[in-house]
């Protein structure tokens, strides 16, 4: 990805916190126009947390995030909704509505958005679900499909108004491999050919290699980023003992692993 | 030709039979719906040999703009041609096409012959659950008896508490306003012909037989098979009713005993409070014209008999079986999704009341008949 591109999505100084518990602390970031970015870290480091801070769905402590220009954490009415429009978002479980169909799922930003006639929405949807391979599946209902087809029918959905920006929660956790590759495989043809910017959390390493042009890595510990860059300069060239540890998949206390009754456990679990 | 902010289009039929659609501007979700009425009203009766469209002035265009220009070739009868659409736009046109999608038909519609026959065998197969249910929870509660150590005794007097603790209130304000407006109606009549210290035996037998534990169970339906329901049906949801059955533990064992226990305690002693509410407002209303207390709990000792207030006391142990049952029932019927709890809390109350209704209508035969 071109690496002069403007940013499109700027954090600045943002701290997150759940009651008194600091969960990021003073992050500063640019996502640019048209890479795919992920976010990377451990279980419960604050991946999502930061996501949902992203799209204004939590207020930081304090901070800013800008969304193509506008503030996402201060507009309000009209300014909001147009900083929404700008972005998309398929959550961890797909969050379909399950008394929709699929079609009727990508349809509703449609209705409520545009004033499309009705066989028009009708074909915008099935063409976005037709998009990630779903159009023979339209009429089924979410509880039909399976876990790899919700993901697809959330991004569909995501992706129903066309917005500059789709931000994915951990696309594909509980995938089998073979799904998985597909969905990086769509991310990448989504992102290549409509110029869309993705930020995709996750902390699956393959997926990692294949889509992402940068990626950042938070740590649990000291709660903010402890590297940035694409991610074979993150497995390659980090001096940070965490970052090195997460690509080489090494588990945190290495001495129990070493007194475990199998040495093969600590690589496979 | 556009100001970037909406889409134009303009027609027009040349000599050759040729139909030039010009279109410029920004082909975006928000401006499209207003071009593509135009454009196919337009169309609307137009049979050109061959349709171009002249896409020179398009500034910008995404998947909705590229969804009209699929349509336009779907709608197209003859050669359709696009000219001059900017290079960064094209790929849109690959991506999003029309004709390799997959057809799918509507849903097949049900004939009314179907729907019915198919709602006769879903009741019939309603009954044959209720039926089996009943059987499951006998042998649960043989075995409850049989181990009262392994009878989750903590999880029962949690339910306890919120089916019926946290369930007083509501009861005993219910049975208070009954008894008063019951006999505040009653005794206005009943003062014509000078009968109104009747009134006292009115309340204490309909309250104590029949009304204070029909209350009761109504209450318990909204409040608490609801409640057992919802938790069983989200617990279905979240797998979490097979992982129970997948560490060798009965369901029905561990979720429906422990809230059927909790009901069978609960609901009597929920039904005599709102009685003696009932009692505490009848008293209000007939201590104001002037009868005196005395004599109204003198009275309504001597119309409540032991039997009656022991028909009263069964009646609501079987009304709470009855609607605690159909609730987790439902719960454990839950399907998949949000929606399928929602149903399940629905038809829980709803069957929990129509149990009941069926309930009292056998209670009243059997109690004439054993002339209590």
């Amino acid at each position: 990805m071109d690496s002069g591109a403007p940013a499109i999505i700027r954090v600045e100084s943002l701290t997150a916190s759940y009651e008194t518990e600091v969960v990021l602390d003073d992050l500063s970031f640019e996502v640019r126009r048209g890479e795919v970015f992920v976010i990377l870290g451990g279980s419960g480091c604050g991946k999502s947390t930061l996501l949902k801070h992203m799209i204004g769905l939590y207020r930081p402590q304090s901070g800013q995030v800008h969304i193509d220009g506008d503030d996402i954490v201060t507009a309000t009415g009209e300014a909001r909704e147009r900083v929404l429009r700008k972005i998309g978002v398929m959550y961890q479980n797909g969050a379909l509505f399950g008394s929709m169909t699929l079609l009727e799922n990508v349809r509703l930003p449609l209705e409520i958005f545009t004033d499309l006639p009705r066989d028009a929405m009708d074909l915008v949807a099935r063409l976005k679900l037709g998009l990630v391979g779903l159009d023979a599946a339209s009429q089924q209902y979410p509880a039909e499909i399976s876990g790899g087809m919700k993901k697809r029918a959330a991004i569909a959905r995501a992706m129903a108004l066309d917005p500059q920006i789709l931000l994915l929660d951990e696309p594909s956790a509980g995938l089998d491999p073979i799904t998985s590759a597909e969905l990086d495989q769509l991310i990448l043809r989504l992102a290549r050919s409509l110029g869309i910017t993705f930020v995709v959390v996750t902390h699956e390493l393959p997926s990692i290699y294949t889509i992402a042009d940068r990626a950042i890595m938070l740590d649990k510990r000291v709660k903010k980023i402890v590297a940035v860059g694409p991610p074979s300069d993150l497995r390659d060239h980090s001096t940070d003992p965490w970052v090195r540890r997460f690509f080489n998949r090494e588990p945190e206390t290495a001495g129990v692993s070493g007194e475990g009754p199998s040495p093969d456990n600590e690589s496979e679990i | 030709m556009g100001d970037g902010l909406t889409a134009n289009f303009s027609s027009e039929l040349q000599s050759n039979g040729e139909l030039v659609l010009s279109i410029g501007g920004r082909l975006s979700a928000e401006t499209v719906g207003e071009l593509w009425r135009r454009a196919f009203a337009d169309l609307e009766g137009q049979k050109p040999e061959r349709i171009v469209v002249d896409a020179s002035a398009v500034e910008y265009c995404d998947g909705v703009g590229a969804a009209f220009f699929s349509e336009l070739r779907q709608r197209s009868s003859g050669p359709f041609e696009i000219r001059a659409l900017a290079e960064e736009f094209q790929p849109l046109l690959q991506l999003f096409d029309a004709g390799k999608l997959a057809q799918v038909g509507p849903p097949r519609r049900r004939s009314i012959v179907e729907e019915a026959g198919r709602a006769a065998a879903n009741y019939g197969r309603d009954l044959f659950k209720m039926i089996s249910f009943i059987g499951e929870a006998m042998v649960a509660a043989v075995w409850a008896i049989r181990n009262p150590r392994q009878v989750p005794w903590r999880d029962s007097f949690v339910i306890a508490e919120t089916a019926g603790v946290n369930a007083f209130f509501i009861v005993t304000l219910i049975g208070f306003l009954l008894g008063l407006v019951m006999s505040f109606q009653s005794v206005v009549p009943m003062q014509q012909f000078g009968a109104e210290i009747f009134v006292s035996d009115l309340i204490g037998i309909s309250m104590l037989k029949e009304l204070g534990p029909l209350m009761t169970a109504i209450v318990l339906a909204g409040r608490s098979g609801s409640a057992f329901a919802a938790e069983i049906g989200t617990m279905k949801v979240n797998e979490e009713i097979d992982a129970l059955t997948t560490m060798g533990l009965d369901p029905v064992r561990y979720l429906v005993i422990t809230r059927l226990l909790a009901a069978i305690v609960m609901t009597p002693i929920l039904a005599v409070f709102c009685s003696f509410a009932a009692l505490v407002g009848g008293a209000v209303v007939l201590y104001s014209i002037g009868i005196p207390l005395v004599v109204y709990v003198d009275r309504v000792v001597g119309a409540v008999s032991l039997s009656v207030f022991l028909a009263g006391v069964i009646k609501s142990f079987a009304y709470a079986v009855l609607v605690a049952g159909v609730g987790c029932l439902r719960g454990l019927q839950t399907g998949s999704g949000a929606r399928a709890v929602g149903a399940a809390t629905t038809s829980a109350v709803v069957s929990g009341i129509v149990l009941i209704a069926f309930a009292s209508a056998v209670f009243s035969v059997v109690l004439y008949a054993l002339k209590i």
